[in-house]
């Protein structure tokens, strides 16, 4: 339909933004005004009244978004996107055995599940034993318990490697976990060329954000870099560090922090990997990203492009990687955990539906998205199935899938992305300063910025400043009740039993002569994988091959925590 | 009752076994001092032996644990068990975390006194150890 008025449109654009603001804006004002004084994000980023083009004044689509599967990859990194080929839809599962969580991961798979994603239980994540006495009351609590490869045989049970990929969150023992999981393929007769998968393998937003380390930096980035050496020659098709932002956003960053640590993480990932003498473009394409999705629309979305943007520019330029594919940033999202409810938890699906919206318009390539019990305990069938459908609805119904990168040119979205680009690249520039991401993390630079912004966000919702709805405003007196799993007490006590069975039964030269070896490896510049991989092939555990490790790296300890 | 006691409530907020997500007990911990107690953070990974230990050793009269892990329902009736060997049973315990609503009367009844679950608010739980946690006869 043609507009009735038919030169309006050009009087609006040369008739400018001061005159609106004069004739329109300010008697509406005076009639009416705003809710509030300052309108910010969830991460308190101040947002304008209104983005208009003098907003994005010599703003060059040409550089600043391009084309998709075009540098910069603002507009996302294929270029057909979803209409080629939608999303993984990759929920994270993992509790109690191997067999539970076998059980579980048929069952998701039968439900239309693309990828599986292992969570492990604190123990095995620590590097630790489920019989070793810091584990205590923690086996098979908040995922999988995996002591040896048996265990890892049954986690993959009727599951041909070659047929599904994985993603395994795991991260100072993560040589082990993938040394087991390439153990599993050799039994099930599938080349490791085969393999498709991830582990998340970042040891340093653990420093920062989710604690679960063993070794200091230096010996942790050494089995980190010989990782991506031994995976970039024969497991070429695997991600080899998930570089993520997911936890320090779950630890109470901003989005431009968790942007910010995200890539200047990535940054030193890459320089270590530089350093021991690979070749930038032999690995990069291989490494991947993984952030989270919080409450803030636009917030999110504008995070992810601009992650595209830096992370572009700074293999380019900084790495002077040679291959577009090392410039590309994947990212798996999860939507944010921290904001979940558990009062009224069924609101629980809304906010995260807005989330995973928000991943999707972001452009991400996988996604997990929470179950609305998450806040209470682990997901249940039911809950991690509505989970699962969010994500189908999103996908099949929406219709946002089918064009690609629906919000580009928008004058917000994109004023937000240069926003979100240019606070990520101060933060960057600070770190640069100190010396890298090692020395800022010794110094307790992102840690304590961090912990600042949490309990900011913690006061504004005692305030009242920013709402939660159930928890500081729309409050019930009676929580909804939400059925929860349960992680039955014969766990525990079955595990170590499981495992005093392969302790007894395996061959014990062959054992004790592999953990000998890993020791001397260890203690010389050699790769340290084919030694892990013997050890893990003879039923040696995480705990064992840890503790042989840690008698030659030495145990992080993290400084004097200030409040 | 008066807003600064005359002699300050010393706690200790803590994190015990291998979990660590410390975001809560931070802001907690931070909280409770700008409420004007004296407060001492444990740090990470913490055995139920350390924490005692140290609560005997600063003599506090509270230990706020943050457990997220589920291994809620071993840990806190170990501390329980070996403040009261410790002659330590008259400090206050409570906690909070991802801790689902029926385990609490349980917790409750090892003699855990309160048990803040998630949204639960920074004012709730200062006001809470401001009326129930009393410095101990020493």
């Amino acid at each position: 339909m043609k507009p009735k008025n038919g030169g309006r449109t050009s009087t609006v654009t040369s008739r400018g933004r001061r005159e609106w603001e004069e004739t329109t804006l300010r008697p509406g004002l005076g009639k009416k005004p705003e809710r509030k004084k300052e309108f910010t994000t969830v991460s308190s980023l101040p947002i304008e009244r209104l983005y208009s083009a003098e907003d994005l004044k010599g703003w060059d689509p040409a550089a600043r978004l391009g084309f998709p599967g075009e540098p910069p990859f603002t507009r996302g990194i294929h270029p057909t996107m979803y209409r080629g080929r939608l999303w993984t839809m990759r929920q994270f599962a993992g509790f109690g055995s191997a067999e539970d969580t076998n059980r579980r991961f048929h069952y998701l798979l039968d439900h239309g599940q693309t990828g599986l994603s292992v969570a492990f239980d604190l123990p095995t994540l620590m590097g630790r034993d489920s019989d070793d006495p810091q584990a205590e009351g923690e086996v098979g609590r908040e995922g999988v318990a995996i002591d040896t490869l048996a265990d890892m045989e049954v986690l993959f049970k009727g599951i041909p490697l070659d047929r599904v990929s994985t993603s395994m969150t795991i991260n100072a023992p993560a040589a082990v976990i993938l040394a087991m999981y390439l153990a599993v393929a050799e039994k099930q007769g599938v080349s490791l060329e085969q393999l498709e998968g991830t582990v998340q393998n970042d040891i340093l937003k653990e420093y920062i954000a989710q604690k679960e380390w063993i070794y200091p930096p230096a010996p942790s980035l050494r089995i980190i870099t010989d990782m991506v050496a031994f995976c970039t020659s024969r497991v070429p098709k695997w991600n080899t560090i998930s570089i993520s932002g997911y936890h320090i956003r779950e630890a109470g960053s901003t989005a431009a922090q968790e942007l910010a640590f995200t890539l200047a993480d990535g940054i030193g990932y890459v320089q270590s990997c530089v350093d021991a003498g690979l070749d930038v473009d032999e690995f990069a394409p291989r490494l991947s990203f993984f952030f989270n999705s919080h409450n803030d629309f636009f917030e999110e979305v504008a995070k992810l492009r601009a992650a595209r943007r830096v992370w572009c520019a700074v293999m380019r330029d900084r790495f002077h990687a040679k291959s577009p594919r090392s410039w590309v940033l994947r990212t798996h999202v999860q939507t944010a955990g921290c904001s979940l409810t558990a009062q009224q938890p069924i609101n629980n699906v809304v906010r995260v539906t807005l989330q995973a919206l928000a991943a999707v318009m972001g452009g991400t390539q996988s996604l997990h998205t929470n179950a609305l019990d998450e806040t209470l305990a682990l997901p249940t069938e039911d809950s991690a199935r509505i989970a699962l459908r969010t994500q189908q609805i999103i996908a099949e119904e929406s219709g946002v899938a089918n064009t690609v990168d629906p919000l580009a040119g928008s004058y917000f979205v994109e004023a937000l992305t240069d926003r979100m680009e240019q606070e990520a690249w101060d933060i960057i520039r600070r770190i640069d300063e100190m010396g890298g991401i090692v020395p800022a993390i010794e110094q307790g630079y992102p840690q304590r910025e961090i912990a600042e912004a949490a309990y900011l966000y913690q006061r504004q919702i005692d305030s009242g400043e920013k709402c939660v709805v159930g928890v500081n405003r729309y409050t019930e007196g009676d929580t909804q009740k939400a059925a929860t799993l349960k992680i039955g007490a014969e766990v525990e006590p079955g595990q170590v039993a499981r495992l005093k069975d392969i302790r007894g039964s395996r061959d014990q030269e062959r054992h004790a002569k592999a953990l000998k070896r890993l020791e001397q490896v260890a203690r010389t510049r050699e790769n340290l994988m084919p030694a892990i991989l013997d050890a893990v092939r003879a039923y040696a555990s995480v705990g064992e091959i840890c503790a042989v490790l840690k008698s030659v790296f030495g145990a992080y300890r993290e400084g004097r925590v200030s409040l | 009752m008066s807003p600064e006691p005359e002699k300050k409530v010393r706690l200790l907020v803590g994190k015990v076994g291998l979990d660590g997500h410390d975001r809560g007990a931070k802001i907690i911990a931070r909280a409770l001092r700008d409420a004007g107690f004296e407060v001492i953070y444990t740090g990470l990974h913490q055995t139920p032996e350390m924490v005692v230990a140290t609560a005997l050793q600063e003599d506090v009269d509270g230990i706020g644990l943050s457990l997220l892990s589920g291994a809620h329902n071993t840990i806190f009736p170990k501390i329980l068990r070996l403040l009261g060997e410790k002659e330590g049973s008259d400090i206050v315990v409570f906690g909070g975390g991802i801790i689902p609503e029926e385990d609490i009367p349980t917790l409750k009844g090892a003699g855990v006194r309160q048990v803040f679950t998630p949204g639960a608010s920074t004012r709730e739980v200062v006001d809470w150890v401001r009326a129930n946690v009393p410095p101990r006869r020493r």
